[in-house]
């Protein structure tokens, strides 16, 4: 399966390179830069690259590609996958993933590579194995390790591994047991010029922090679980439960995992909470163009829009935006052409708005294209799918655990049928009445 | 440059900083310090400290780590295999497995380690010992690897069981010689019961022998049935497995509609509803046919699948939807749309290969994501490849009702930035326009208005187009001709000249006008124009002459001349065809004649048809589907089968069919009463949902699956967590009862010899009297024996005395020790007296014989220096004063050879000189015999089953003729005392091995015709597998 692993960083040098079978020489990734200096974007680069002897499936992440090295057939959905895997993995031991901490953690980085797969094919994956055979570095144990040589591989042998709940490792205890949903949001859409929604969908997960004793069985219902008719799930929740009686009956794996992800399809109706108001023209034969925009909150249910931010990718014939916000700041970045506009809160009486002019470069045609916008805020305190949790429950230990829900609804994708695309992130939290 | 010395105190600092290791080590300077810090390595890997070692290991694994080479620290690092410390020895590990395939010989070194490890108590060490052993690339090693393999397969842990699985492709891939035997070994894997294993043997089976799909047969329910609790990766792997294995086994749940499928394909364009009155109309053909019914194992596969739809595995779900795709009936494909929409929110890496399914999908089972066009909607922020491919399938998905969004669609498209997005996205309305009759007008002057984009590079896709489009009926639009002749002298892009120029001369009777004066302008340019659109300059030329000499004669002269002398010699060569060809000439040969046919012949119009057509013969969710091209060790997707294979080769023999039935009863019961359960009953309810997660259900489900056929109509899959514990109780309560009733035949056969029995019994009492006796005797003996010489003579005889009733051979031999020539006269011999050596019982008494054979006197015979292997220990002889000439002397010492066959080496001195002696132990001595019962027998064996178990099956030498014969041949090889048994076809022996008191059983079961097996059973692999070659040889002698 997987013969080797190299990771690129965005100036084009492997800096970390892993065999587990015979060592392939890394000129085989020259094939892979080749496709990197023929494609536009570093996003563009083709998945899967064909070689004489190999084939190159790379996923690029952290501005990091993770280029893997197969000979034979293998679903490439499967190494892509497991290359995010390992992504996620080095996000939960490191904090980051990016070059700097791979370099600084290299030897743990290689354990970990080392436990995750063998001769290519996966063997522990799950992060709360991984955690019992290599204890992610913290800073204390750095010190402590430095002092008293100890090590970072964990002493006892890992019972996880052979336990019939293999994601959850065992003898876990904590003092305060506590139990933590976030529900997180993203809506995607399309508007077209007259402000009505063509298609907007909704892109949901539960990430969960569990901090809980011993062997916990949780079961999380909904008030209206039939908003979730697409999900998907971690491996520790029962299926047929979900399926009889709408239920998550799960034990869980110890510490941040994600519990389910779902989807609320286009054909239900989504709120769209926020409207924008925009105006950019340019006049043929001058330098010269104009810019306004506009916000409002729109189907908020009374919820304040706050963390306003807007950023829009302006045509590449502008040389440089001299513009009047009524709040908040912006900035312009003549190289990338990116115009970026931290608002702020909007308050209802008085809309924000961004009006001014922008210089275009002498002699270039009138651009044609209409920039793109991007809008990212919160609201507190409200679901925009509507989903909601009725009660978390536990059985198998007796102590009282603290359980805590967050909704949130985040950076989705709204897109403007001429091209004018805004991402909202809104969240509110409040506890579980139980 | 920095000092060696200083660079250790730089390290300590951690990987991060290390200065000198970015440079290039080419450079001299860097090269040489690069050297001394080697040094340094090995001097730190050489210390005492864990510490220091743990250091260098690490600094090496980073060095392994960005690329450079460490293999010069071979030896310093192999040294340290053994470390105690944990960190320190898995960074070996790594190094050894990067690096042994360079350093054959110094690998060697470290082997024996592992072989130490695979014979760990504990399962996690053997697991990690199999993993490295397998991991070394080492051709030397691999009988050793086959062997622990072997053993490893049938080890009681399912971890180690997994550990071997994995290890099966890594041997193969060393030496594809040891295929054959590696198959028996996947095959007695596949039938493995544990969720742990099975993905891990799929996988081997993919590697080693994907076409033996006859080994799945009687797995097959197994694996439908676990397949929800396998770990996710070894999901992918069964699943693909499977699809290939049904597609051999089942017939076409489609078959019917295939007929259809056939007609309806003409009718590309037809709406579902038509498909529908296709439906309506199957019956007719239906009658003909003979009804499909779907086996019943087919559509377990599809059940058991489903619900893994909802994985959040990506890799999972793709390997579900393709398994639908191909296999299930065309009503049941639907549901795998959802959940591909679903993952095309995943990362964008996911998104591209799951948007390449669905376009090949989506060609042959439109209806399925119309539902989710809006899904495939293109953003800005989309990268370039994923947008071409969401228009691949929108094109694919366009039909009359939905065409009209989607061109909306594609119209703000063709605004974007990206250039090469806005080219597929005009290609794309070119391929719907060709498609869908009804839009062709309307795509048509769309594209024309696209002719006047400020953007070069729009008009001229536009162009090309435009031009495939007038293909299909260019009488209409020859004004559209004449505004693409227009735009020829301002476009530039070489392809849109081409094509302008192609369809002037092609419809140059549409346009009489206009076409010489093109031709006059681009006769002028010629020399300028690139070589695709030099080669349209000819055919436009060659064309007039043949529609308008009059007005184009000279001047396809003149461009023929001027293509005669181009650089391009395809260009000459056209040149001189075409010339040939329509200019009369006396020689002009018989072609000239169709000159007109050839070339104004009516060309058919071109098909748009999607790059991802009939793709579908790789299997979906492949890299090979993914690259359109055959992937090495791609296995082709089997052609559904005429008539359906005899489905019983899946049927397996169930011994507990009484359980399976209670679980089908169950399973629908426990429903109802779930649903209803009050918060008091959910504690119980969360007991009863436990076996879930639990291997014993695993077990319980194959048991189910026999059944599948009956309870087909039960929703819940034969992993139903609804059945809970009840069905995991049977199953193990079956388990026991099955033992139970083995015990009770037992029983009744020992029944039928319950006299030989008590007979026995009898005996066996007698035994042990007379052995508790001999023990006392012994004692005495030996104490006597230390102290005071005793007589050889007498000594022996007491010896074979007690190796009588002890073992039954009798003869006890003797072993040189010391040659009488090489010892100067002394000859010394040793024997294993098979007594218990009384001061120390865990060591093996040895008798060494003395014999003087100078004419003087030695004295002071004793031993010295004894060099052992650690854990080892000799207890010596009482020094012997004086051995006079001619004179013989035995002596008894004890070795603990902690149950290894390592020498004992010591020197054996005389007060002139010392002679270096070994003394190695035969694996039949470090055992001394044990006296079990026949029950205690069947216990302990039971308990010693798995990997401690050795089974080997002999041809019995010729003397080997009854079961005297083999007694005597087994308790001569080894220190075993016989157990009584019931059968005569069977000789049993136990012995416990000296050191470590471990249990060592072996069994002799002859058959007919001079066969026979040999079981051996000890919690000592290495002693086991000795023994069964010891054992082995002297029997088939």
């Amino acid at each position: 399966m997987i013969h080797s692993l190299f990771l690129v960083n965005a100036s084009g040098d492997i800096f970390l390179e892993k065999h587990w079978k015979s060592v392939v020489s890394r000129s085989v990734c020259d094939y892979f830069f080749e496709a990197l200096e023929r494609a536009t974007e570093p996003e563009n680069v083709p998945p899967v690259i064909p070689t004489p002897h190999h084939y190159l499936i790379n996923v690029l992440r952290h501005r990091i590609y993770f280029v893997a090295v197969i000979q034979s057939e293998v679903p490439p959905l499967f190494v892509i996958e497991f290359l995010h895997r390992v992504v996620d993995t080095f996000q939960d031991y490191f904090g980051v993933c990016t070059e700097a901490a791979i370099k600084d953690n290299v030897v743990v980085v290689y354990e970990l590579l080392e436990e995750m797969l063998d001769n290519g094919f996966p063997l522990a994956t799950e992060s709360n194995i991984l955690k019992e055979l290599i204890k992610p570095p913290t800073i204390l144990r750095t010190v402590v390790n430095t002092i008293t040589g100890s090590t970072n591989v964990g002493e006892q042998l890992p019972t996880g591994q052979l336990s019939v709940v293999p994601w959850r490792r065992t003898g876990v205890k904590y003092t305060n047991n506590e139990a933590y949903f976030d529900v997180i949001e993203e809506i995607d859409a399309i508007i077209d010029k007259s402000g009505s929604t063509i298609t907007a969908e909704i892109q949901g997960v539960i990430d969960a922090c569990v901090k809980l004793t011993g062997m916990p069985d949780l079961t999380l219902s909904f008030m209206n679980p039939r908003l979730l008719d697409d999900v998907s799930f971690h491996p520790c929740v029962r299926f047929k439960r979900w399926e009889a009686e709408r239920i998550l009956s799960f034990i869980p794996p110890d510490g941040n995992f994600r519990l389910l992800s779902y989807h609320v399809s286009s054909q239900n109706l989504v709120a769209i909470p926020v409207y924008v108001k925009h105006n950019i023209s340019f006049r043929e034969g001058s330098s010269q163009g104009r810019f306004e925009l506009t916000l409002g909150p729109k189907q908020t249910m009374g919820k304040a829009v706050e963390s306003v931010l807007v950023s829009s990718q302006l045509p590449r014939g502008v040389l440089n935006a001299n513009l009047n916000p009524s709040q908040g700041t912006y900035t312009f970045d003549p190289v990338t052409k990116l115009l970026s506009w931290d608002v702020g809160k909007i308050n209802p009486q008085k809309l924000p708005s961004l009006k001014g002019s922008m210089s275009l470069q002498a002699g270039a045609s009138k651009p044609d294209e209409n920039p793109t916008i991007n809008i990212q805020f919160k609201i507190q305190q409200l679901a925009i799918s509507g989903l909601k949790v009725n009660r978390l429950d536990m059985y198998g230990e007796k102590y009282k655990p603290f359980k805590g829900i967050k909704y949130m609804t985040k950076a989705g994708k709204f897109q403007y049928f001429d091209r004018i695309h805004i991402l909202f992130k809104c969240f509110f939290y409040y506890l579980l009445p139980i | 440059v920095s000092a060696a010395p200083s660079a250790f105190s730089d390290e300590k600092g951690g990987s991060a900083s290390e200065p000198e290791y970015g440079h290039d080590p080419a450079s001299g300077g860097i090269f040489s310090s690069d050297y001394k810090r080697h040094d340094d390595l090995k001097e730190m890997l050489d210390s005492n400290k864990d510490s220091l070692k743990l250091e260098a290991m690490k600094r090496i694994v980073a060095m392994i780590a960005r690329g450079k080479n460490a293999s010069d620290l071979f030896p310093a690092v192999v040294k340290n295999v053994a470390c105690k410390n944990i960190e320190v020895k898995k960074l070996v590990y790594v190094y050894l497995v990067r690096y042994a395939e360079e350093q054959q010989d110094l690998a060697l070194l470290s082997i024996s380690t592992f072989q130490r490890g695979l014979k760990d108590p504990n399962q996690l060490i053997r697991a990690s010992a199999l993993r490295v052993l397998s991991s070394i690339r080492v051709t030397i090693i691999v009988p050793i690897m086959m062997l622990a393999i072997k053993e490893a397969a049938s080890d009681m842990s399912p971890y180690v069981r997994k550990t071997a699985a994995h290890a099966i492709p890594k041997l193969h891939s060393l030496d594809p010689e040891q295929k054959d035997q590696l198959i028996e070994v996947i095959e007695k894997l596949l039938a493995d019961k544990t969720t742990l294993v099975a993905g891990s043997v799929v996988m081997a089976f993919e590697e080693v022998c994907p076409d033996r799909i006859d080994l799945i047969h009687k797995n097959y329910r197994k694996l439908c049935n676990l397949l929800i609790d396998v770990e996710e990766w070894g999901q992918v792997v069964i699943i693909n497995m499977l699809t290939r294995y049904a597609r051999t086994q089942f017939l076409n749940p489609n078959i019917n509609e295939s007929l259809l499928e056939e007609n309806s394909e003409k009718a590309f364009y037809a709406s579902d509803d038509e498909e529908e009155e296709d439906k309506k109309a199957e019956p007719a053909t239906l009658a003909k046919r003979k009804p499909y019914v779907m086996d019943p194992d087919h559509r377990l596969l599809l059940r058991n699948t489903k619900p893994l739809l909802q994985s959040r595995n990506a890799a999972v779900v793709m390997a579900v939807a393709q398994l639908y795709f191909h296999l299930a009936p065309k009503a049941e494909v639907g549901i795998i749309a959802k959940a591909l929409v679903r993952l095309m929110r995943s990362h964008s890496e996911v998104q591209y290969v799951v948007l390449q399914n669905v376009a090949t999908m989506s060609i042959k089972r439109r209806g399925m994501f119309e539902p989710y066009l809006k899904s495939f909607y293109i953003r800005s922020t989309d990268p370039t490849q994923i947008k071409v491919l969401k228009l691949e399938v929108l094109t694919n998905l366009a039909n009359e009702t939905n065409i009209s969004t989607i061109l909306r669609e594609f119209q703000t498209y063709i605004k974007s930035m990206d250039k090469d997005f806005v080219a597929a996205s005009i290609q794309a309305i070119g391929r719907c326009a060709t498609n869908i009759g009804e839009v062709r007008d309307t795509c048509l002057n769309g594209l024309v208005q696209l002719l006047s984009n400020r953007d070069e590079l729009v008009v001229a896709e536009s162009v090309v187009v435009i031009k495939k489009l007038l293909q299909m009926q260019p009488e209409q639009h020859s004004d559209i001709i004449k505004h693409m002749a227009k735009l020829i002298d301002n476009i530039q892009v070489p392809m849109a000249r081409a094509s302008i120029l192609w369809l002037i001369g092609e419809y140059c009777e549409h346009v009489p006008k206009i076409a010489p004066d093109v031709l006059r302008k681009m006769a002028k340019s010629f020399t300028n124009e690139e070589d695709i659109v030099k080669l349209q300059i000819i055919n436009l030329a060659a064309k007039l002459y043949l529609t308008n000499s009059k007005q184009s004669k000279l001047l396809t002269q003149y461009v023929l001349n001027l293509a005669k002398y181009d650089q391009n010699y395809d260009i000459r060569d056209r040149a001189r065809f075409i010339r040939q060809l329509i200019v009369p000439t006396d020689k002009s040969g018989a072609l000239s004649k169709y000159a007109k046919k050839l070339f104004l012949a009516l060309k058919p119009a071109p098909v748009l048809e999607s790059p991802f057509k009939d793709r579908d013969h790789f299997q979906l969710g492949s890299l090979s589907h993914l690259l359109n091209a055959k992937a090495a060790g791609y296995q082709e997707l089997p052609n559904w089968p005429e008539s359906a294979p005899d489905p019983s080769v899946r049927n397996v023999e169930v011994k507990d069919s009484v359980c399976a039935e209670r679980t089908v009863l169950t399973g629908p019961e426990e429903v109802p009463t779930r649903v209803k359960c009050s918060s008091r009953k959910d504690r119980k309810e969360k007991k009863v949902e436990k076996p879930f997660y639990s291997d014993s259900e695993g077990e319980s489900g194959p048991t189910e699956s026999a059944d599948s056929g009956n309870c087909e109509s039960d929703s819940g899959s034969g992993s139903a967590s609804a059945s809970g514990s009840d069905e995991s109780g049977s199953g193990s309560e079956s388990e026991e009862s099955g033992e139970e009733t083995e015990s009770d035949e037992e029983e009744e056969d020992e029944e039928e010899e319950k006299k030989k029995r008590k007979k026995l019994d009898k005996t066996k009492a007698k035994k042990q009297a007379e052995e508790s006796a001999e023990r006392c005797t012994i004692h005495t003996i030996h104490q006597i024996s230390c102290i005071i010489n005793f007589d050889q003579f007498d000594m022996n005889k007491i010896t074979s005395v007690f190796s009588q009733t002890l073992a039954p051979s009798g003869s006890i031999k003797m072993y040189e020790l010391l040659h009488r020539i090489k010892g100067e006269g002394l000859a010394v011999e040793y024997c294993f007296s098979r007594q218990p050596f009384s001061p120390e019982p865990n060591m093996v008494a040895v008798q060494i014989q003395f014999t003087n054979n100078t004419n003087s006197e030695t004295k002071n015979l004793h031993i010295e220096d004894p060099r052992l292997q650690s854990g080892m220990r000799i207890r010596e002889f009482a020094e012997i004063d004086v051995l006079a000439a001619g004179e013989s002397v035995t002596v008894v010492m004890g070795i603990d050879f902690c149950d290894s066959t390592q020498a004992a080496n010591f020197q054996l001195c005389t007060h002139t000189r010392k002679f270096f002696v070994s003394i190695q132990p035969p694996v039949g001595e470090l055992m001394t015999p044990a006296f079990l019962t026949e029950n205690d027998f069947k216990k302990e064996q039971g308990k010693l089953m798995g990997m401690n178990e050795i089974l080997e099956k002999l041809t019995l030498g010729e003397k080997c003729v009854n079961e005297h014969v083999i007694v005597e041949r087994v308790t001569a090889t080894a220190n075993l005392s016989r157990v009584p048994c019931g059968s005569d076809k069977e000789c049993r022996f136990a012995g416990k091995t000296v050191s470590s008191g471990c249990l060592v059983l072996v069994t002799v079961t002859t058959k007919e015709g001079g066969g026979a097996q040999l079981t051996v059973n000890c919690e000592k692999m290495l002693i086991g597998t000795m023994l069964v070659k010891d054992i082995l040889q002297a029997l088939s002698q």
